[in-house]
Protein backbone atom coordinates (compact mmCIF):
# COMPACT_ATOMS: atom_id res chain seq x y z
CA UNK A 1 0.00 0.00 0.00
CA UNK A 2 0.98 3.41 -0.77
CA UNK A 3 2.66 5.82 1.99
CA UNK A 4 0.41 8.51 3.09
CA UNK A 5 1.39 11.51 2.51
CA UNK A 6 1.08 13.55 5.17
CA UNK A 7 -1.41 14.64 8.32
CA UNK A 8 -4.13 15.96 6.13
CA UNK A 9 -3.79 12.74 3.66
CA UNK A 10 -3.92 10.43 6.67
CA UNK A 11 -7.01 12.28 7.75
CA UNK A 12 -9.00 12.22 4.58
CA UNK A 13 -8.30 8.21 3.71
CA UNK A 14 -9.75 7.57 7.32
CA UNK A 15 -12.55 9.87 7.18
CA UNK A 16 -13.54 8.32 3.79
CA UNK A 17 -12.75 4.60 5.42
CA UNK A 18 -15.04 5.91 8.42
CA UNK A 19 -17.95 6.62 6.62
CA UNK A 20 -17.73 3.49 4.49
CA UNK A 21 -18.96 -0.34 5.78
CA UNK A 22 -15.63 -2.58 5.66
CA UNK A 23 -14.18 0.96 4.39
CA UNK A 24 -10.81 -0.30 5.77
CA UNK A 25 -10.03 -2.36 2.89
CA UNK A 26 -9.58 0.39 1.13
CA UNK A 27 -5.73 0.10 2.41
CA UNK A 28 -5.20 -3.36 0.63
CA UNK A 29 -5.71 -1.40 -2.50
CA UNK A 30 -3.20 -2.79 -4.94
CA UNK A 31 -3.42 -0.50 -8.23
CA UNK A 32 -4.49 -3.09 -10.25
CA UNK A 33 -7.32 -1.19 -11.96
CA UNK A 34 -9.59 -3.91 -12.23
CA UNK A 35 -12.18 -1.56 -11.05
CA UNK A 36 -11.54 1.03 -14.02
CA UNK A 37 -11.94 -1.72 -16.68
CA UNK A 38 -15.37 -3.14 -15.35
CA UNK A 39 -16.45 0.35 -15.32
CA UNK A 40 -19.46 0.75 -18.01
CA UNK A 41 -18.48 4.50 -17.69
CA UNK A 42 -15.07 4.40 -17.33
CA UNK A 43 -13.90 6.31 -20.16
CA UNK A 44 -15.92 9.16 -18.86
CA UNK A 45 -14.48 9.57 -15.71
CA UNK A 46 -11.77 12.30 -14.69
CA UNK A 47 -10.28 9.80 -12.82
CA UNK A 48 -10.96 6.05 -12.79
CA UNK A 49 -11.38 4.85 -9.51
CA UNK A 50 -7.68 3.38 -9.28
CA UNK A 51 -6.57 6.79 -9.57
CA UNK A 52 -8.70 8.09 -7.52
CA UNK A 53 -7.89 5.76 -4.66
CA UNK A 54 -4.44 6.71 -4.97
CA UNK A 55 -5.53 10.72 -4.99
CA UNK A 56 -7.43 9.63 -1.84
CA UNK A 57 -3.78 7.96 -0.02
CA UNK A 58 -1.99 11.37 -1.13
CA UNK A 59 -5.03 13.57 0.55
CA UNK A 60 -6.09 15.49 -2.50
CA UNK A 61 -9.11 16.15 -0.97
CA UNK A 62 -10.68 18.81 -3.15
CA UNK A 63 -9.66 17.07 -6.44
CA UNK A 64 -10.95 13.79 -5.48
CA UNK A 65 -14.23 15.46 -3.76
CA UNK A 66 -14.83 17.94 -7.32
CA UNK A 67 -14.22 14.66 -9.53
CA UNK A 68 -16.52 13.17 -12.09
CA UNK A 69 -16.32 10.10 -10.70
CA UNK A 70 -18.44 9.18 -7.95
CA UNK A 71 -21.30 11.05 -9.92
CA UNK A 72 -20.62 8.92 -13.25
CA UNK A 73 -20.74 5.63 -11.11
CA UNK A 74 -24.32 3.88 -11.99
CA UNK A 75 -23.98 0.98 -9.08
CA UNK A 76 -23.91 -1.73 -11.11
CA UNK A 77 -21.16 -3.17 -8.76
CA UNK A 78 -19.31 -4.88 -11.23
CA UNK A 79 -16.31 -3.22 -9.75
CA UNK A 80 -16.72 -4.51 -6.07
CA UNK A 81 -17.68 -7.81 -7.13
CA UNK A 82 -14.46 -8.09 -9.35
CA UNK A 83 -12.00 -6.24 -7.06
CA UNK A 84 -9.60 -8.56 -5.80
CA UNK A 85 -8.93 -7.24 -2.57
CA UNK A 86 -12.66 -7.17 -1.26
CA UNK A 87 -12.41 -3.06 -1.05
CA UNK A 88 -16.93 -2.10 -1.43
CA UNK A 89 -16.04 -0.04 -4.43
CA UNK A 90 -19.27 1.54 -4.83
CA UNK A 91 -19.85 1.83 -1.16
CA UNK A 92 -16.68 4.37 -1.56
CA UNK A 93 -18.78 6.00 -4.32
CA UNK A 94 -21.88 6.56 -1.66
CA UNK A 95 -19.77 7.98 0.45
CA UNK A 96 -17.22 10.52 -1.84
CA UNK A 97 -20.60 11.99 -3.38
CA UNK A 98 -21.76 12.54 0.85
CA UNK A 99 -18.79 14.39 1.48
CA UNK A 100 -18.64 15.96 -2.29
CA UNK A 101 -22.13 17.48 -1.51
CA UNK A 102 -21.14 18.23 2.23
CA UNK A 103 -18.24 20.49 1.38
CA UNK A 104 -20.28 21.97 -1.70
CA UNK A 105 -17.64 19.97 -4.29
CA UNK A 106 -19.75 18.66 -6.78
CA UNK A 107 -19.87 20.71 -9.93
CA UNK A 108 -21.25 19.75 -13.65
CA UNK A 109 -23.82 17.04 -12.79
CA UNK A 110 -27.30 17.09 -12.15
CA UNK A 111 -27.37 13.80 -10.13
CA UNK A 112 -26.87 15.54 -6.97
CA UNK A 113 -30.70 17.81 -8.52
CA UNK A 114 -32.28 14.30 -8.69
CA UNK A 115 -31.62 12.58 -5.85
CA UNK A 116 -32.83 15.82 -3.59
CA UNK A 117 -36.00 15.75 -5.74
CA UNK A 118 -36.35 12.50 -5.61
CA UNK A 119 -36.08 11.89 -1.56
CA UNK A 120 -38.67 15.06 -1.34
CA UNK A 121 -41.32 12.86 -2.73
CA UNK A 122 -40.38 10.25 -0.74
CA UNK A 123 -40.03 12.47 2.18
CA UNK A 124 -43.64 13.76 1.41
CA UNK A 125 -45.75 11.31 0.50
CA UNK A 126 -43.43 7.82 1.67
CA UNK A 127 -43.52 6.63 -2.01
CA UNK A 128 -41.84 7.87 -4.92
CA UNK A 129 -44.09 10.38 -7.57
CA UNK A 130 -42.80 9.78 -11.01
CA UNK A 131 -44.45 12.68 -13.06
CA UNK A 132 -43.54 15.04 -10.09
CA UNK A 133 -39.96 13.64 -9.87
CA UNK A 134 -40.02 14.28 -14.01
CA UNK A 135 -41.71 17.96 -13.88
CA UNK A 136 -39.97 19.09 -10.75
CA UNK A 137 -36.51 17.87 -11.68
CA UNK A 138 -36.33 19.22 -15.51
CA UNK A 139 -37.98 22.60 -14.44
CA UNK A 140 -35.52 23.05 -11.65
CA UNK A 141 -32.52 21.87 -13.88
CA UNK A 142 -33.00 21.79 -17.41
CA UNK A 143 -35.87 23.44 -18.68
CA UNK A 144 -34.61 22.77 -22.19
CA UNK A 145 -34.75 19.34 -22.31
CA UNK A 146 -38.17 19.25 -21.11
CA UNK A 147 -39.76 20.32 -24.56
CA UNK A 148 -37.69 16.96 -25.67
CA UNK A 149 -38.96 15.02 -22.47
CA UNK A 150 -42.76 16.52 -23.46
CA UNK A 151 -43.85 13.42 -25.99
CA UNK A 152 -42.13 10.55 -23.91
CA UNK A 153 -44.53 11.99 -20.62
CA UNK A 154 -47.12 11.23 -23.39
CA UNK A 155 -46.15 7.91 -24.22
CA UNK A 156 -45.86 6.86 -20.84
CA UNK A 157 -49.38 8.83 -20.44
CA UNK A 158 -51.27 7.19 -23.36
CA UNK A 159 -49.72 3.46 -22.06
CA UNK A 160 -51.34 4.02 -18.79
CA UNK A 161 -47.86 4.36 -17.19
CA UNK A 162 -47.80 7.40 -15.51
CA UNK A 163 -50.00 8.59 -12.22
CA UNK A 164 -51.12 11.74 -12.19
CA UNK A 165 -51.75 11.75 -8.60
CA UNK A 166 -48.47 10.80 -5.62
CA UNK A 167 -49.79 8.02 -3.42
CA UNK A 168 -49.44 8.76 0.25
CA UNK A 169 -48.32 6.41 2.88
CA UNK A 170 -51.20 6.12 5.69
CA UNK A 171 -48.52 6.66 8.38
CA UNK A 172 -46.45 9.04 6.61
CA UNK A 173 -46.53 10.75 10.34
CA UNK A 174 -44.11 7.67 11.77
CA UNK A 175 -41.83 7.99 8.73
CA UNK A 176 -41.05 11.20 8.85
CA UNK A 177 -40.30 10.90 12.59
CA UNK A 178 -37.71 7.90 11.33
CA UNK A 179 -36.41 10.45 8.83
CA UNK A 180 -35.86 13.55 11.44
CA UNK A 181 -34.51 11.20 14.23
CA UNK A 182 -31.87 9.73 11.72
CA UNK A 183 -30.90 13.23 10.33
CA UNK A 184 -30.07 14.06 14.25
CA UNK A 185 -28.24 11.45 14.76
CA UNK A 186 -26.13 11.89 12.13
CA UNK A 187 -24.21 9.90 9.41
CA UNK B 1 -46.04 -20.92 -0.29
CA UNK B 2 -46.84 -17.74 1.25
CA UNK B 3 -43.88 -14.77 1.19
CA UNK B 4 -44.20 -11.44 2.07
CA UNK B 5 -44.18 -9.14 -1.06
CA UNK B 6 -42.87 -5.57 -1.13
CA UNK B 7 -44.21 -4.22 -5.07
CA UNK B 8 -42.09 -0.88 -5.10
CA UNK B 9 -42.80 2.27 -6.61
CA UNK B 10 -42.45 1.42 -9.88
CA UNK B 11 -44.76 -1.52 -9.86
CA UNK B 12 -47.45 1.14 -9.16
CA UNK B 13 -47.57 3.09 -12.29
CA UNK B 14 -44.87 2.59 -14.56
CA UNK B 15 -44.39 -0.95 -14.50
CA UNK B 16 -48.32 -1.96 -13.50
CA UNK B 17 -47.75 -4.67 -16.23
CA UNK B 18 -45.17 -6.16 -14.28
CA UNK B 19 -47.47 -5.84 -10.76
CA UNK B 20 -50.20 -7.46 -12.60
CA UNK B 21 -48.30 -10.21 -14.43
CA UNK B 22 -46.64 -11.42 -10.77
CA UNK B 23 -49.94 -11.58 -9.24
CA UNK B 24 -51.44 -13.59 -12.27
CA UNK B 25 -48.56 -16.19 -12.90
CA UNK B 26 -48.10 -16.18 -8.73
CA UNK B 27 -51.86 -17.19 -8.59
CA UNK B 28 -51.73 -19.21 -10.96
CA UNK B 29 -48.87 -21.41 -9.26
CA UNK B 30 -50.25 -21.38 -5.81
CA UNK B 31 -48.11 -18.62 -4.18
CA UNK B 32 -49.57 -15.85 -2.04
CA UNK B 33 -47.88 -13.18 -1.72
CA UNK B 34 -48.86 -10.74 1.25
CA UNK B 35 -47.84 -7.36 0.65
CA UNK B 36 -46.28 -5.36 3.21
CA UNK B 37 -48.70 -3.02 5.04
CA UNK B 38 -47.94 0.39 4.42
CA UNK B 39 -44.27 0.17 3.16
CA UNK B 40 -42.66 2.98 2.00
CA UNK B 41 -40.20 3.70 -1.13
CA UNK B 42 -36.77 2.41 -0.48
CA UNK B 43 -35.22 5.15 -1.96
CA UNK B 44 -33.25 3.77 -4.90
CA UNK B 45 -29.66 4.70 -5.07
CA UNK B 46 -31.20 8.01 -4.74
CA UNK B 47 -30.87 8.61 -0.71
CA UNK B 48 -27.45 7.13 -0.04
CA UNK B 49 -25.80 9.66 -1.85
CA UNK B 50 -27.54 12.34 0.85
CA UNK B 51 -27.33 10.52 3.97
CA UNK B 52 -26.39 6.96 4.80
CA UNK B 53 -28.24 6.63 8.34
CA UNK B 54 -31.76 7.89 6.71
CA UNK B 55 -31.30 6.05 3.43
CA UNK B 56 -30.83 2.74 6.05
CA UNK B 57 -33.47 3.83 8.24
CA UNK B 58 -36.03 4.81 5.59
CA UNK B 59 -35.46 0.96 4.14
CA UNK B 60 -35.40 -0.93 7.51
CA UNK B 61 -38.82 0.72 8.11
CA UNK B 62 -40.32 -1.45 5.56
CA UNK B 63 -38.05 -4.75 6.86
CA UNK B 64 -39.46 -3.98 10.66
CA UNK B 65 -42.92 -3.74 9.01
CA UNK B 66 -43.42 -7.75 7.44
CA UNK B 67 -45.63 -9.54 9.02
CA UNK B 68 -44.26 -11.10 11.90
CA UNK B 69 -45.61 -14.32 10.98
CA UNK B 70 -43.38 -14.06 7.26
CA UNK B 71 -39.48 -14.49 7.07
CA UNK B 72 -39.43 -14.52 3.49
CA UNK B 73 -39.66 -10.97 1.24
CA UNK B 74 -39.99 -11.15 -2.58
CA UNK B 75 -39.06 -8.00 -3.69
CA UNK B 76 -39.22 -7.90 -7.63
CA UNK B 77 -37.39 -4.37 -8.23
CA UNK B 78 -33.71 -4.80 -8.65
CA UNK B 79 -33.19 -1.46 -6.51
CA UNK B 80 -35.86 -2.75 -3.71
CA UNK B 81 -34.33 -5.84 -3.53
CA UNK B 82 -30.63 -4.83 -2.98
CA UNK B 83 -31.25 -1.94 -0.80
CA UNK B 84 -33.52 -4.10 1.65
CA UNK B 85 -30.72 -7.02 1.20
CA UNK B 86 -28.22 -5.00 1.93
CA UNK B 87 -29.95 -3.06 5.08
CA UNK B 88 -30.23 -5.96 6.73
CA UNK B 89 -26.69 -7.80 5.95
CA UNK B 90 -24.89 -4.52 6.91
CA UNK B 91 -26.80 -4.05 9.98
CA UNK B 92 -26.06 -7.91 10.68
CA UNK B 93 -22.60 -7.44 9.64
CA UNK B 94 -22.06 -4.43 12.12
CA UNK B 95 -24.22 -4.02 15.20
CA UNK B 96 -23.30 -0.58 16.51
CA UNK B 97 -24.82 0.00 13.14
CA UNK B 98 -27.30 -1.70 13.66
CA UNK B 99 -28.25 0.18 17.18
CA UNK B 100 -28.09 3.29 15.16
CA UNK B 101 -30.48 2.60 12.30
CA UNK B 102 -32.66 0.83 15.20
CA UNK B 103 -32.10 3.96 17.14
CA UNK B 104 -33.63 5.74 14.01
CA UNK B 105 -36.59 3.33 13.54
CA UNK B 106 -37.93 3.71 17.29
CA UNK B 107 -38.79 7.42 16.65
CA UNK B 108 -41.39 5.74 15.10
CA UNK B 109 -41.59 2.64 17.46
CA UNK B 110 -40.22 0.21 14.95
CA UNK B 111 -37.45 -2.21 15.34
CA UNK B 112 -35.75 -4.83 13.54
CA UNK B 113 -33.70 -7.42 14.49
CA UNK B 114 -30.92 -8.29 11.37
CA UNK B 115 -31.50 -11.69 9.94
CA UNK B 116 -35.20 -12.06 10.49
CA UNK B 117 -36.52 -11.58 7.23
CA UNK B 118 -34.65 -13.00 4.03
CA UNK B 119 -35.25 -10.77 0.92
CA UNK B 120 -35.45 -12.40 -2.34
CA UNK B 121 -35.69 -12.10 -6.02
CA UNK B 122 -38.78 -13.60 -7.56
CA UNK B 123 -36.77 -15.51 -10.60
CA UNK B 124 -35.06 -17.34 -7.67
CA UNK B 125 -38.23 -18.14 -5.50
CA UNK B 126 -39.94 -20.00 -8.73
CA UNK B 127 -36.70 -21.34 -10.01
CA UNK B 128 -35.68 -22.61 -6.72
CA UNK B 129 -38.81 -22.94 -4.46
CA UNK B 130 -41.30 -23.88 -7.17
CA UNK B 131 -38.70 -25.63 -9.65
CA UNK B 132 -38.95 -27.19 -12.79
CA UNK B 133 -41.73 -29.87 -12.52
CA UNK B 134 -43.76 -27.39 -10.88
CA UNK B 135 -43.53 -24.71 -13.32
CA UNK B 136 -43.71 -27.39 -16.20
CA UNK B 137 -46.66 -28.81 -14.80
CA UNK B 138 -48.06 -25.64 -15.14
CA UNK B 139 -47.86 -24.81 -18.66
CA UNK B 140 -50.23 -25.25 -21.18
CA UNK B 141 -48.66 -23.67 -24.45
CA UNK B 142 -45.06 -24.04 -25.34
CA UNK B 143 -43.35 -20.72 -26.51
CA UNK B 144 -41.28 -22.99 -28.58
CA UNK B 145 -40.38 -20.47 -31.45
CA UNK B 146 -39.56 -17.80 -29.53
CA UNK B 147 -36.40 -16.53 -28.95
CA UNK B 148 -35.82 -14.78 -25.67
CA UNK B 149 -32.75 -12.70 -24.33
CA UNK B 150 -33.03 -13.14 -20.45
CA UNK B 151 -31.98 -9.95 -18.98
CA UNK B 152 -30.64 -9.92 -15.50
CA UNK B 153 -29.31 -6.46 -15.10
CA UNK B 154 -27.03 -5.54 -12.01
CA UNK B 155 -28.10 -5.26 -8.93
CA UNK B 156 -30.22 -8.38 -8.68
CA UNK B 157 -26.75 -10.72 -8.94
CA UNK B 158 -24.44 -8.09 -7.58
CA UNK B 159 -22.74 -7.41 -5.16
CA UNK B 160 -24.15 -10.68 -3.53
CA UNK B 161 -23.40 -13.48 -4.96
CA UNK B 162 -25.39 -15.81 -3.43
CA UNK B 163 -27.87 -17.11 -5.36
CA UNK B 164 -26.68 -17.06 -9.26
CA UNK B 165 -23.20 -16.08 -11.06
CA UNK B 166 -22.41 -12.43 -10.91
CA UNK B 167 -20.73 -11.88 -13.87
CA UNK B 168 -23.13 -14.89 -15.98
CA UNK B 169 -26.42 -15.64 -14.23
CA UNK B 170 -28.74 -18.55 -15.58
CA UNK B 171 -31.73 -18.98 -12.97
CA UNK B 172 -33.89 -16.88 -15.10
CA UNK B 173 -32.16 -18.67 -18.57
CA UNK B 174 -33.03 -22.26 -17.25
CA UNK B 175 -36.88 -20.86 -15.68
CA UNK B 176 -37.77 -19.75 -19.64
CA UNK B 177 -36.25 -22.14 -20.94
CA UNK B 178 -38.40 -25.28 -18.98
CA UNK B 179 -41.63 -23.44 -20.54
CA UNK B 180 -40.02 -24.48 -23.95
CA UNK B 181 -38.57 -20.47 -25.15
CA UNK B 182 -35.64 -20.82 -26.87
CA UNK B 183 -32.99 -18.78 -24.50
CA UNK B 184 -30.61 -17.17 -27.01
CA UNK B 185 -27.15 -16.81 -25.45
CA UNK B 186 -26.90 -12.80 -24.08
CA UNK B 187 -23.37 -11.45 -23.07
CA UNK B 188 -24.42 -8.57 -22.20
CA UNK B 189 -27.54 -10.04 -19.70
CA UNK B 190 -25.71 -9.08 -16.57
CA UNK B 191 -24.29 -5.29 -17.62
CA UNK B 192 -26.01 -1.99 -16.76
CA UNK B 193 -28.67 -0.19 -18.46
CA UNK B 194 -27.76 2.98 -16.86
CA UNK B 195 -30.32 3.22 -14.04
CA UNK B 196 -30.77 6.80 -13.67
CA UNK B 197 -28.59 8.03 -16.01
CA UNK B 198 -31.41 8.72 -18.87
CA UNK B 199 -32.59 11.48 -16.80
CA UNK B 200 -29.37 13.37 -15.82
CA UNK B 201 -26.57 12.11 -18.70
CA UNK B 202 -27.99 11.11 -21.83
CA UNK B 203 -24.62 10.34 -24.13
CA UNK B 204 -23.73 7.62 -21.00
CA UNK B 205 -27.32 6.46 -20.90
CA UNK B 206 -28.32 5.71 -24.97
CA UNK B 207 -24.60 4.12 -24.85
CA UNK B 208 -25.11 1.87 -22.45
CA UNK B 209 -28.56 1.26 -23.57
CA UNK B 210 -27.34 0.76 -27.17
CA UNK B 211 -24.91 -2.00 -26.37
CA UNK B 212 -27.85 -3.92 -25.29
CA UNK B 213 -30.22 -3.54 -27.84
CA UNK B 214 -26.96 -4.40 -30.62
CA UNK B 215 -26.22 -7.31 -28.16
CA UNK B 216 -29.45 -8.73 -28.26
CA UNK B 217 -29.54 -8.38 -31.93
CA UNK B 218 -26.82 -9.66 -32.63
CA UNK B 219 -28.08 -13.03 -30.71
CA UNK B 220 -31.21 -13.32 -32.76
CA UNK B 221 -33.23 -12.28 -29.91
CA UNK B 222 -36.91 -11.75 -30.54
CA UNK B 223 -37.43 -10.03 -27.17
CA UNK B 224 -35.63 -9.07 -24.54
CA UNK B 225 -36.67 -10.24 -20.84
CA UNK B 226 -36.52 -7.96 -17.74
CA UNK B 227 -36.84 -8.61 -13.89
CA UNK B 228 -36.55 -4.80 -12.69
CA UNK B 229 -38.89 -2.07 -13.57
CA UNK B 230 -36.33 0.39 -14.24
CA UNK B 231 -34.35 -1.53 -16.88
CA UNK B 232 -37.74 -2.32 -18.52
CA UNK B 233 -38.56 1.33 -18.88
CA UNK B 234 -34.97 2.49 -19.91
CA UNK B 235 -35.12 0.01 -22.88
CA UNK B 236 -38.74 0.33 -23.52
CA UNK B 237 -39.44 3.75 -22.98
CA UNK B 238 -35.79 5.08 -24.06
CA UNK B 239 -35.59 3.13 -27.29
CA UNK B 240 -36.91 5.48 -29.62
CA UNK B 241 -34.95 8.19 -28.06
CA UNK B 242 -31.28 5.88 -28.87
CA UNK B 243 -32.32 5.34 -32.40
CA UNK B 244 -32.96 9.42 -32.87
CA UNK B 245 -29.41 9.72 -30.86
CA UNK B 246 -27.29 6.92 -33.40
CA UNK B 247 -29.74 6.84 -36.07
CA UNK B 248 -30.38 3.55 -35.53
CA UNK B 249 -33.32 1.71 -36.11
CA UNK B 250 -34.08 -1.05 -33.05
CA UNK B 251 -37.73 -1.82 -32.45
CA UNK B 252 -37.18 -5.12 -29.70
CA UNK B 253 -39.85 -5.14 -27.94
CA UNK B 254 -39.44 -5.18 -23.75
CA UNK B 255 -40.82 -7.31 -21.23
CA UNK B 256 -41.49 -8.65 -18.08
CA UNK B 257 -40.21 -12.38 -17.74
CA UNK B 258 -43.76 -12.69 -16.09
CA UNK B 259 -45.54 -11.97 -19.07
CA UNK B 260 -44.27 -14.45 -21.15
CA UNK B 261 -44.04 -17.10 -18.39
CA UNK B 262 -48.15 -16.14 -18.19
CA UNK B 263 -48.41 -16.85 -21.72
CA UNK B 264 -46.99 -20.12 -21.71
CA UNK B 265 -49.22 -20.66 -18.70
CA UNK B 266 -52.63 -20.19 -20.92
CA UNK B 267 -53.39 -16.68 -18.84
CA UNK B 268 -54.74 -13.78 -20.74
CA UNK B 269 -53.13 -10.62 -22.53
CA UNK B 270 -55.37 -8.70 -19.96
CA UNK B 271 -54.12 -10.36 -16.91
CA UNK B 272 -50.67 -10.10 -17.98
CA UNK B 273 -50.58 -6.69 -18.52
CA UNK B 274 -49.84 -6.53 -22.40
CA UNK B 275 -50.43 -3.48 -24.17
CA UNK B 276 -48.60 -0.81 -21.86
CA UNK B 277 -45.42 -1.79 -23.66
CA UNK B 278 -44.19 1.04 -25.70
CA UNK B 279 -42.71 -0.67 -28.30
CA UNK B 280 -45.13 -3.20 -29.94
CA UNK B 281 -44.59 -6.68 -28.93
CA UNK B 282 -48.01 -8.56 -29.76
CA UNK B 283 -46.76 -8.56 -33.93
CA UNK B 284 -44.04 -10.20 -32.76
CA UNK B 285 -45.02 -12.54 -30.78
CA UNK B 286 -47.92 -13.67 -33.14
CA UNK B 287 -45.96 -14.43 -35.58
CA UNK B 288 -43.76 -16.37 -33.53
CA UNK B 289 -45.81 -18.30 -31.39
CA UNK B 290 -49.20 -17.98 -33.33
CA UNK B 291 -50.87 -20.54 -30.99
CA UNK B 292 -49.80 -19.22 -27.66
CA UNK B 293 -51.40 -16.21 -28.96
CA UNK B 294 -54.54 -17.24 -30.52
CA UNK B 295 -54.69 -19.48 -27.18
CA UNK B 296 -54.19 -16.22 -24.50
CA UNK B 297 -57.92 -14.68 -24.46
CA UNK B 298 -57.20 -10.50 -24.86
Amino acid sequence: MIQMANKEGTSFLHQVMAETPRGERLLHCIQCGSCGGSCPNGPDMDYSPRILFALIQAGEREKVLSANTMWMCVSCYYCTTRCPQQIPITDIMYTLKRMSLREGLAKGTDAPALARTFVHYLATYGRAFELGLATRFYLFNKPLAMVKMGPLGLKMLAHGRMSLMPKRIRNIGQLQAIIAKAQDLGD
Amino acid sequence: MKYAFYPGCSLEASSAAYARSIEAVCRALGIELVEVDDWNCCGATEYHSLHRLTAAAVIARNLALVDQQLTQLVAPCAACFLNLKKVDHQMADEPAWADKVNAALAAGGLHYQPGRVKVRHLVEVLHSDVGKEGIQARVKKSLAGLKVAPYYGCQIVRPFKDWDNPEYPMKLDELMSWVGAEVVPYPTKAACCGGHMTQISEAQAYELLRRLLQSAVDAGADVILCMCPMCQLNLDAYQSAVNSYFGTNYRMPILFFTQVLGLAFGLSLKELGFGSEIVAALPVLRQKVPAVLAAAKS
